[in-house]
């Protein structure tokens, strides 16, 4: 542990970033595909846990925070291994009283998604494979 | 101001090991009065009601503590993610068992060399072989490992064994932090920093390194701030996101702030809260309106925030300087004529350490 970088501070917001020059929305984490089918979970070193003083969700990291907003903080309480991206996203859907099969929300989720697994924070198991026993979240 | 995310919890400065490039400070008999286990627990409380969500348990050596398992507990129970900073010596696999139970959620293991007999020498203590077994301990119980190291001219040229050596121990993440000029690392400079062709070197390395390991492993590189253009954003800002407190309780941004010449607030006289808010130590450098230029006219200030207010009282005696690394400052000669002479040809690569003692007042 660096003595002077303790503890960056992320914004895990559902809403894309606009480029550094303010163009278009930050793509880069375009990279990482998001399935229908994949199942996606928190890693095992991280935690989701709320900050009162903040009123606000929060992933814990072994040197991060990432400060969630409310819809968020809402598809990672899905996250359980166990649903599919295409389930959060419906289950989201009924809950925000979206139309079936919104592609506004189903693009917020993945998109979302992508950016989290590229900062392993979240991992994806594939549609094939049935999460094992492991619990997602410590707590 | 912002409520700080982070507390770094400074339980002890002995260490039973003694590494050169160690950024504690020089005058640890001022720390011998550590605080107790229920004080511990009271600043945790204060902490958490501060909004204070990570703690790290480091020191000197966190495991010297007998009351660790007690303090983890405490962060625990205060929702805090803990995070255990240790050389490894006395992780057993019974101590390990009753941190797990505390609640520790993950561990960073720190070596020296990826090789036995350099890793022993830079510590100044048979250590190599006990880190390594526990590190297995760490993997066994299910946490999440972290493997630090501190770079430095004796032991860079070996970045992609060390690199090696955090695969072969499963470490989740590695963290290659080029030494920060502080306490005795500060001592050592001459001895301690690399040459530019290290440097290049090393980093053709990590960034390969990155690229294959992508999906195994974190691979986190801190750049040496005297080689930057610019300086490093210390902290994220002064008193903006971390606070530490060191064995006897004093508050501070940061573990190095300890050397400067500001009022000292501790948590024996003093509600964190107020401290936090309000004690001339954290409001000192807080924001921009302290800043002299070229910061203050910059517009990188809120970027990187003028830099380390440490290092610029170390270089200049003045904490209210631009950090002299940057190429703006007007002192930057002194940085400069400093990387001009880790650089000369006749520069050994194996100069003589002062070794850190192992605790005060018996070197
Ligand atoms: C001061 S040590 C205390 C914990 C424990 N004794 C250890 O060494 O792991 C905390 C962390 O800072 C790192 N460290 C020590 N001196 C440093 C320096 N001058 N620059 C950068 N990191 C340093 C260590 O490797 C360790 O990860
Ligand atoms: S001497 Fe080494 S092991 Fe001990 S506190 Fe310093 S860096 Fe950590
Ligand atoms: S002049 Fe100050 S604010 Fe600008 S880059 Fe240098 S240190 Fe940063």
């Amino acid at each position: 542990m660096d003595p002077t970088r303790n503890g960056p501070v992320r914004n895990g917001s559902t809403r894309d970033r606009p480029a550094p020059d303010g163009s278009a929305p930050d793509r880069s984490a375009g990279e990482v595909r998001v399935r229908h089918s994949d199942r996606p979970r928190l890693a095992r070193h991280v935690r989701l846990s709320y900050s009162g003083t903040r009123q606000r969700h929060i992933l814990l990291l072994p040197e991060t925070v990432v400060v969630l907003n409310d819809s968020g903080a809402g598809i990672l309480a899905l996250c359980d291994g166990r649903r599919t991206v295409a389930e959060i996203a419906a289950e989201l859907g009924t809950r925000y009283r979206r139309v079936p099969d919104d592609p506004v929300l189903d693009g917020e989720v993945r998109r979302f998604l992508a950016r989290l697994v590229t900062r392993r924070c979240v991992e994806l198991l594939d549609g094939s494979e049935l999460p094992d026993g492991r619990e997602h979240v410590d707590g | 101001m912002d409520s700080p995310f982070g507390l770094l919890a400074e339980l002890t400065y002995r260490c039973p090991l003694a590494c050169a490039y160690c950024s504690n400070p020089l005058n640890m008999e001022d720390y011998t009065d550590e605080l107790g286990t229920d004080e511990w627990r009271r600043v945790l409380v204060e902490a958490r009601d501060l909004g204070v969500l990570q703690c790290h348990l480091s020191g000197g050596e966190p495991l010297l503590r007998r009351d660790l398992e007690e303090i983890v507990a405490g962060a625990h129970e205060a929702g805090m993610y803990t995070n255990l900073v240790t050389s490894a010596l006395g992780l057993s696999r019974r101590r390990a068992d009753r941190l797990r139970a505390a609640g520790l959620d993950h561990v960073q293991v720190s070596i020296q060399a990826d090789e036995p007999a350099v890793s022993d020498t830079i510590a100044g203590t048979p250590s190599f072989h006990r880190k390594i077994e526990a590190m297995g301990v760490v993997k066994e119980l299910g946490w999440p490992l972290t493997l630090n190291v501190v770079l430095h001219r004796q032991n860079i040229d070996h970045v992609a064994d060390l690199l090696a050596l955090a695969e072969e121990v499963g470490a989740d993440r590695v963290e290659l932090a080029n030494t920060q000029y502080y306490g005795w690392a500060l001592r050592n400079r001459a001895a301690l920093l690399p040459s530019r062709a290290q440097l290049a070197a090393a980093e053709t390395v990590v960034r390969a390194a990155r690229e294959r390991l992508r999906d195994r492993m974190d691979v986190v590189y801190v750049i040496p701030d005297y080689y930057s253009r610019y300086p490093k954003p210390c902290m994220g800002g002064w008193a903006s996101r971390q606070l530490t407190v060191t064995p006897n309780g004093d508050v501070l941004p940061c573990p190095a702030a300890q050397s400067l010449p500001l009022p000292r607030a501790g948590v024996r006289e003093h509600p964190l809260s107020w401290i936090w808010a309000e004690s001339p130590v954290m409001t000192a450098f807080r924001g921009t309106d302290w800043m002299p230029d070229p910061c203050r006219s910059c517009e990188r200030r809120e970027l990187d925030f003028g830099g380390c207010r440490c290092q610029a009282f170390q270089l200049t005696g003045d904490a209210a300087r631009t950090d002299p690394v940057c190429h703006l400052s007007p002192d930057h000669a002194v940085v400069d004529q400093v990387v001009r002479a880790a650089n000369e040809e006749a520069r050994p690569a194996d100069a003589l350490l002062v070794p850190r003692p192992h605790r005060a007042g018996r070197p």
